[in-house]
C-alpha cells in the first residue's frame, strides 16, 4: 500500500489531530467568556470525524502503518460512537460547565485529545500504538479531573486517577516488555502466530498476559483493580465524570478485543480463567457496595464496576458472537451512563450538584416527564425488559450459556437481582418519596431535547434491538 | 363477524398498551376526559376478547389466530402469539378483571388518577401479552415488563408499607424470573429456536431437565405463589391499592399457573414425573398449613392473600396429580379432570378473589381501615352490600352452586384417584377455607355495633353495586353451568397431559 493510501486510512485520526490544534489556538485568541467559538468548532470537528468514519466503513479489515493501524468494521463501529457520543457529552457538559463557573477553552481541548486517543486505541494493531493512543486518552483526561481547582476532592481525584493510572499503564508495559521479549514482535497477527506455536514458552506468554490483562482491567475499572473508580466519579466534575464512564470505555473495550482476541487467542483458556474471577469479583463488589452508597454519582461508579463485570461475561464466552455481545453491552452501557448523569447536569445548579440520592426526592411531582426519563434509564441498567439494558444482559448471557458456562451465568443473574435493588431505590425516591423543596428544573431547551432523546432511545432500541446486534454481530465478524 | 383476519391478538395487547399512554399524556389537567376513557378502553379490549371467544374453535387443541412477524432477525427471535384453550380463559379473566379495576378507582382514588389509570391498561395489555406469546423471550420480556406498573401501582398508592412491600414484590418476582431466562437460554443452544413448541419438543436428558424444572420452578412458584416462596404476596397484597389486590390476586398468580401448564410440564415431562410428588407435598402444605395462617388474621386482606395461597395450593395440586392417577389407572381421564378442576379453580379464584379484594376495598373507601377488630355489625348499616359479601364468601369457602365449589370438586374427586390421603388432605380445604372466611364475615358484617362509625356507614352506591353484581353474576353463573369454560379447554388440557405423559429423556 503506497503512502498516500495509508494517510488515507488515517484520515480521520489526522483531521481531528488538526482540528485540536486549531481549536487550541482559537481558543487561545478569543475573549469570549462563554468559549462559544470554541464550543461549536469542537463539535463541527466531531461531527466531521463521524461523518468520515460513517463514510468509509470498510468491508475488509485494511492495515497501514507497517501494520500497527488497522480499519476495520469494529474499529469504524467504535469511532462513529465514539464521536457520537462524545458530540452528546460535550453539550452536556456546556451547560454544566456554564452553571458551575468553570468554563475553560482547555476542557474541549483536551476532550478532542482524549478522543484521538480512543480512536487510535480502537484502530492500533500493534502493542505500541495501543499503548500511546491508550496514554494520550488517559493523560487528557488526568488534566480534565484536575479542571475544577478550587475544589479539593477533584484535585484529590485527578492524584489519585494519575497514580494509580501511571501504575496500570507501568504494568500494561512490562506485560508488553514480556511478550515482546517471548516473540520479537509488537505486531498483533505475529504474535498470535508465534504463541500459538511455541508451547515452550507459553508459561512466560501467559506470565505477560497477566499484566496486560491488569492493565485493561484497570482502565475499565474492574476489580479488584477499581479502586480508583469511586473517587474520581465522586470528586470529578460531573461532566468530566460522565465523559470518563461513556467514551474511554469503548476504547478499552477495543483495547481488550485487540489484545486478548487478535493477539493473545491461542491462550484464549487460560485468559478466560482470569477474567472469570475478575467478573465475579466486579459484579460482587459493584452490586453490592453500591448498595451502601447514599453519593449518587459514588453509587454509579460501583454500579460501572458492575456493568464491566457483564461485559467480561461475553469475552468469556470466547466465541465472536459472545465479543459481539460484548460490544453491544458497552455500547449499551455508554448510552444508558450518559443519560444518567446527564440526569445528575440536568438537576444540578451552581453550588447545588444533585450529590446524593435524596435529592431525587419527588422528582416526578417536580418535573413527571424527566422522571419518567430516569426511571427508564433505571430500569434499563438494572436490565428489565423492555429497556436495552435487558437486551445487553440478555446477548452476553445467551453466548455465555451458549458456551457452556451455567455456573458463572446463575451467579450473574444472581448479582443481578442484588443490583437491582439500588436502582429500584432511585425509581422509589423519584416516585413514591415526597420532596423536600418544590424547585423548578432549570435548563436550556437544548438540553431538555437532548436529554429526552437519550432516554427515549433506551426505550426504542429496547422494543427493537435487532439494528444494534447486527452492527455488533457485523463489527466482529471477521 | 369473523376476526381471524384481523390481528386480533395484537389489538388484545396494543390497544390497552396505547390507551394507557395517551392516558398518561392526557395527564390529570382532564380527569373526567381520563376516566371515561379509560373506562372505554377496557370495555373495547373486553370486547375484543369477546370476539376472540366467539371465534374459536373448541375443537382444536393448536394454536389459533396466529400471528407471526420477525422481530429480532439476528437471533431469529419472533413476534409469534397464539392462543389455545388454555390461555384463552385467562384472557377473558384479564380483560373482564380490568374494567372492574377501572370502575373501582372511579372515585376513590385522589391522587395522579390518570397515572393510575395508565398503570392499569398497560398492565393489562402486558398481561395479555404474557398469556399469547408463544416466542419464550417475547413471553420473558411482557413476564418482566409486568413487574414495572405493577411496581409503580403499589408504590405510589399503597398503604403505609407500600415501599418495603413493593420494592420485595419485585425483587422476589425477579430472582425466580432470571433463572428463568437462563433455563431458556439454554435450550435454545439446545432447540435452536426461542418457540416455545421447538422447546416442547426437543430431547433432553433427565439430568438437564431436573435443573431446567427448578429453574422455572422458581419463576412460576413464586408468582403462583408455593409455600415457601410465598411470602411477598400478603406484605404486597396488604399494601396494595384494591385495584392493585385485585389484579394480583386475580391475574398475576394464574401466571405462575399457566407458566407450570405452558413450560413445565410439557418441555420437563420427565423432571415433572421424578419431582411430582415434591410438588404434591408443597401443595397439600399449602393448602393446609396456610389454611390455618389464615385463620388467625387479623387483617381482612391478609386473610384474603393467604387464602389465595391456600386455594393456589389446589392449583398446584391439580397440575402435578395427573402422574400418580395415570399411574394408578393406567387411563387418563382423571388425569383430565384434575387438571381441568385446577384451571377451573383458577379462573374461579380469579373472580372469587377479585370479589372479596373489592369488598374490603368498599369498606375501606369507607372506614380506612383492614382490620376486623374496628368492624362489626356492618350488616346493621349496608345490608345490600352484606348480602353480596355473604355470596362471595359462601363462594370462597367452596359452596356447591358458587364457581369455587366446582374446581375445588374436580380435584379432589381426581385426587381420590391418586391417593386417598391426598384427596383427605385436599379435602382440608373446605373445612378451612369455611372456617376463615366465615368467621372473618361474621366477626366483620354481624355482631352488635361497636363503633360510631360503623353505624354511620352509608350502603353500597350504584357504581358499586354495579361492580358486585357483575361479578355474582359470573360467580353464579360458572357454579351452575361451568361447561363454556371446560369446553374451550378440554382439547388443549388433553394434548397437553399426554405430551406430558411421554417421556422425552434419552
Amino acid at each position: 500500500m503506497s503512502i498516500s493510501n495509508e494517510i488515507l486510512l488515517a484520515l480521520p485520526e489526522l483531521s481531528l489531530l488538526s482540528m485540536a490544534c486549531l481549536v487550541l489556538v482559537v481558543d487561545a485568541f478569543s475573549k469570549d467568556p462563554d468559549h462559544r467559538i470554541t464550543y461549536w468548532l469542537t463539535q463541527i470537528s466531531l461531527a466531521i470525524v463521524f461523518l468520515l468514519v460513517f463514510t468509509s466503513i470498510p468491508d475488509e479489515p485494511r492495515l497501514a502503518f507497517h501494520n500497527s493501524f488497522i480499519d476495520d468494521a469494529m474499529s469504524s463501529v467504535l469511532k462513529c460512537f465514539i464521536c457520537a457520543i462524545t458530540i452528546i457529552v460535550f453539550l452536556y457538559s456546556y451547560e454544566y460547565l456554564k452553571e458551575n463557573k468553570l468554563m475553560k477553552g482547555e476542557y474541549f481541548v483536551l476532550g478532542l485529545f482524549a478522543v484521538l486517543g480512543m480512536m487510535i486505541m480502537s484502530s492500533a494493531y500493534s502493542l505500541l500504538s495501543i499503548y500511546l493512543g491508550l496514554e494520550l486518552m488517559s493523560l487528557s483526561m488526568y488534566a480534565m479531573v484536575a479542571m475544577n481547582r478550587k475544589s479539593a476532592a477533584a484535585s484529590e481525584a485527578a492524584m489519585k486517577y494519575f497514580i494509580l493510572g501511571a501504575l496500570a499503564s507501568g504494568m500494561l508495559l512490562y506485560g508488553i516488555s514480556m511478550i515482546y521479549g517471548l516473540t520479537s514482535s509488537i505486531q498483533f497477527t505475529e504474535i498470535a502466530a508465534i504463541s500459538m506455536t511455541s508451547v515452550e514458552n507459553s508459561r512466560f506468554l501467559v506470565f505477560g498476559m497477566i499484566f496486560m490483562i491488569i492493565g485493561i482491567a484497570f482502565k475499565l475499572g474492574a476489580a479488584p483493580f477499581h479502586m480508583w473508580v469511586p473517587d474520581v466519579y465522586q470528586g470529578a466534575p460531573t461532566s468530566v465524570t460522565l465523559f470518563i464512564s461513556t467514551a474511554p470505555k469503548l476504547a478499552a473495550f477495543a483495547m481488550a478485543i485487540r489484545i486478548l482476541v487478535d493477539g493473545l487467542f491461542p491462550l484464549v483458556a487460560d485468559w478466560q480463567s482470569i477474567l472469570m474471577v475478575l467478573a465475579v469479583l466486579s459484579m460482587a463488589i459493584g452490586n453490592i457496595v453500591a448498595i451502601s452508597q447514599t453519593n449518587i454519582k459514588r453509587m454509579l461508579a460501583y454500579s460501572t464496576i458492575a456493568h464491566v463485570g457483564y461485559l467480561f461475561l461475553g469475552l468469556i464466552a470466547g466465541t465472536i458472537n459472545g465479543f459481539a455481545g460484548s460490544m453491544f453491552y458497552i455500547i449499551s452501557y455508554a448510552l444508558m451512563s450518559m443519560g444518567t448523569f446527564g440526569m445528575i447536569i440536568l438537576l444540578g445548579r451552581y453550588e447545588f450538584e444533585a450529590k446524593n440520592l435524596e435529592d431525587f426526592k419527588g422528582l416526578s411531582g417536580r418535573s413527571p416527564w424527566f422522571a419518567f426519563i430516569m426511571m427508564c434509564l433505571m430500569f434499563s441498567m438494572a436490565g428489565v425488559p423492555p429497556f436495552l439494558g435487558f437486551w445487553s444482559k440478555w446477548f452476553v448471557l445467551k453466548e455465555l450459556v451458549a458456551s457452556g458456562y451455567f455456573a458463572l451465568a446463575a451467579v450473574s443473574v444472581v448479582f443481578s437481582i442484588i443490583g437491582a435493588y439500588y436502582y429500584l431505590r432511585i425509581v422509589k425516591l423519584m416516585y413514591f418519596d415526597k420532596p423536600d423543596k418544590m424547585t423548578a428544573i432549570k435548563a436550556t431547551k437544548q438540553m431538555r431535547a437532548v436529554l429526552t432523546a437519550n432516554g427515549l432511545l433506551i426505550l426504542v432500541l429496547g422494543l427493537l434491538p435487532n439494528s444494534l446486534m447486527q452492527i455488533c454481530l457485523t463489527a466482529l465478524a471477521h | 363477524m369473523t376476526v381471524s383476519n384481523l390481528p386480533i391478538l395484537s389489538m388484545l395487547i396494543w390497544t390497552p398498551i396505547i390507551g394507557g399512554i395517551w392516558t398518561l399524556i392526557a395527564g390529570d389537567r382532564q380527569e373526567q376526559t381520563v376516566k371515561y376513557f379509560s373506562l372505554a378502553v377496557s370495555i373495547l379490549t373486553f370486547v375484543f376478547s369477546v370476539l376472540l371467544y366467539l371465534d374459536f374453535d373448541n375443537a382444536s387443541a393448536s394454536m389459533q389466530f396466529v400471528e407471526r412477524v420477525s422481530w429480532i432477525k439476528a437471533f431469529d427471535i419472533q413476534y409469534y402469539l397464539g392462543v389455545d384453550g388454555i390461555a384463552l380463559p385467562l384472557i377473558l379473566l384479564t380483560c373482564f378483571t380490568t374494567i372492574l379495576v377501572v370502575l373501582a378507582a372511579w372515585e376513590v382514588i385522589e391522587k395522579h388518577i390518570s397515572y393510575y389509570m395508565a398503570a392499569f391498561l398497560i398492565l393489562t395489555g402486558l398481561m395479555n401479552g404474557v398469556f399469547v406469546a408463544l416466542d419464550a423471550i417475547l413471553f420473558y420480556v411482557f413476564w418482566e415488563a409486568m413487574l414495572i406498573p405493577m411496581f409503580i401501582i403499589i408504590g405510589i398508592w399503597g398503604g403505609p408499607n407500600r415501599v418495603y412491600a413493593t420494592i420485595k414484590f419485585f425483587l422476589y418476582t425477579f430472582l425466580g424470573s432470571v433463572f428463568m431466562l437462563v433455563a431458556f437460554l439454554y435450550l435454545y443452544a439446545k432447540a435452536g429456536s426461542f418457540e416455545i413448541s421447538a422447546m416442547h419438543d426437543v430431547a433432553l436428558t433427565l439430568q438437564a431437565q431436573k435443573l431446567i424444572f427448578i429453574a422455572f420452578f422458581l419463576a412460576f412458584a413464586v408468582k403462583i405463589p408455593m409455600w415457601p416462596v410465598h411470602t411477598w404476596l400478603p406484605d404486597a397484597h396488604v399494601e396494595a391499592p384494591t385495584g392493585g389486590s385485585v389484579i394480583l390476586a386475580a391475574i398475576m398468580l394464574k401466571m405462575g399457573g399457566y407458566g407450570f401448564l405452558r413450560f413445565s410440564l410439557p418441555i420437563t415431562p420427565d423432571a415433572s414425573l421424578h419431582f411430582d410428588d415434591f410438588m404434591i407435598v408443597l401443595s397439600l402444605i399449602a393448602v393446609v398449613y396456610i389454611g390455618f395462617v389464615a385463620l388467625v388474621q387479623e387483617d381482612m386482606k391478609k386473610l384474603i392473600a393467604y387464602s389465595s395461597i391456600s386455594h393456589m395450593g389446589f392449583v398446584t395440586l391439580g397440575f402435578f396429580i395427573p402422574f400418580t392417577i395415570v399411574a394408578n389407572t393406567g387411563e387418563t381421564s382423571g388425569a383430565i379432570m384434575g387438571m381441568e378442576g385446577a384451571m377451573m379453580q383458577m379462573i374461579s379464584h380469579g373472580f372469587i378473589s377479585a370479589a372479596m379484594f373489592l369488598c374490603v376495598g368498599v369498606m375501606y373507601d369507607r372506614m380506612h381501615s383492614r382490620m376486623i377488630k374496628d368492624y362489626g355489625g356492618v350488616v346493621n348499616s349496608m345490608p345490600y352490600f352484606a348480602a353480596f359479601m355473604l355470596l362471595f364468601a359462601m363462594a370462597n369457602s367452596g359452596l356447591p352452586g358458587t364457581s369455587g365449589f366446582v374446581g375445588e370438586f374436580l380435584v379432589i374427586l381426581s385426587s381420590f384417584e391418586a391417593s386417598f390421603w391426598i384427596a383427605f388432605f385436599a379435602a382440608f380445604t373446605l373445612i378451612l377455607g369455611a372456617a376463615y372466611t366465615l368467621w372473618m364475615y361474621k366477626r366483620v358484617i354481624f355482631g352488635d355495633v361497636t363503633r360510631e362509625e360503623v353505624a354511620e356507614l352509608t350502603d353500597i352506591n350504584a357504581r358499586e353495586t354495579l361492580i358486585l353484581v357483575l361479578l355474582a353474576i359470573v360467580v353464579l353463573l360458572f357454579g351452575v353451568w361451568p361447561a363454556p369454560v371446560f369446553d374451550v379447554m378440554h382439547a388443549s388440557v388433553e394434548q397437553l397431559i399426554n405430551h406430558s405423559l411421554q417421556s422425552k429423556a434419552f
